[in-house]
């Protein structure tokens, strides 16, 4: 049975490669999203911390600011 | 209308939902490589190559969906004079990139077994190549210009162009002899396509399309993140 499955009258090299570049390009363009995310979203948190307490207040009454810092607490 | 569109409304929900889809795209993938790599027939003609069609076509509807999206954000930025409508076409890029890249290679793929050739200078891959070509230019255009008002120009001339090859890649089946069989799925009229085959390939797209709108979504939130990092500094 897996043989066959693997095998698949001798196309199983063609389809396989086929499905397996597929997911493989989802996983790095994934990862790849993902890292940039993280950067930015790192970058955001340490530009946060260098605000005094009224830039900081300021920022904060932007809903944008809250929920990304909200996302990186809940991360 | 366009209130809909602020980045704000829509951050609250591009942050919480990626997760969901992500979770969704999983289960709809499985069901799907399923369906499309056991349970799905094998052709008479082309025995199981034919299964590569699964992972080939959704991808280039897909490709092609999206750089349609993004010609018609585009021109309705400049229209409208709206910013988040060349955001959120930025956003559609890199996946649509991707699926076009995925199309020619598992084009190649299946051309060896079927047409016993691993690349033809046919009407519709050319067409296809093409439009990758395009797609290469509107993401360099991103990353080249610094000034905002260019950019939105040039990576919207780039797309109109780009349309043009649409239409053409859909075409070029019934307007040249090419080595693609004509379509077999048709809105309009009757598909010739089996059922057996054409619920794979629907849950297929399915999925392709929960994988675009998962990286449409976290893209879109790298973009508005990065908009937030340049506010902060002008505090």
């Amino acid at each position: 049975m897996i043989n066959e499955l693997l095998f698949m009258n001798g196309h199983g090299v063609y389809v396989l490669s086929a499905f397996s570049f597929t997911l493989l390009s989802f996983t790095a363009l994934y990862l790849v999203i993902k890292i940039q995310f993280i950067k930015e979203q790192s970058k955001f948190v340490a530009k946060f911390g260098y605000l005094n307490t009224d830039q900081a207040n300021s920022a904060k009454s932007q809903r944008i600011n809250k929920e990304i810092l909200a996302n990186v607490t809940n991360n | 209308m366009f209130k809909l569109f602020q980045p704000n409304k829509i951050f609250q929900i591009t942050s919480k939902a990626p997760k969901y889809v992500l979770f969704l795209f999983i289960v709809v993938l499985s069901v799907g490589l399923t369906e499309a790599l056991v349970l799905s027939p094998e052709d008479y003609k082309q025995s199981d190559a034919v299964r590569i069609m699964y992972v080939h076509v959704p991808a280039a509807w897909i490709s092609l969906g999206i750089f349609s999206s993004i010609t018609l954000l585009s021109t309705s930025g400049f229209i409208f004079k709206n910013k988040n409508f060349f955001l959120i076409a930025k956003s559609l890029a890199p996946s649509g990139f991707v699926f076009n890249i995925i199309a020619l290679v598992t084009g190649s793929i299946w051309g060896k077994p079927t047409w016993g050739t691993w690349w033809a200078w046919d009407a519709r891959i050319t067409s296809m190549l093409i439009l990758a070509l395009f797609y290469a230019m509107y993401l360099i255009s991103w990353r080249i210009y610094e000034n905002e008002e260019k950019v939105f120009k040039i990576s919207a001339i780039i797309t109109i162009l780009g349309i043009i090859n649409v239409p053409i890649i859909k075409f070029s089946v019934d307007w040249w002899n090419t080595l693609h069989q004509p379509a077999s799925i048709n809105i309009l009229s009757k598909s010739s396509i089996h059922s057996s085959m054409l619920f794979p390939l629907l849950i297929m797209t399915a999925a392709f399309a929960l994988f675009s709108l998962l990286i449409f979504l976290m893209k879109y939130n790298i973009e508005l993140i990065k908009i937030k990092n340049k506010g902060l500094d002008r505090l």
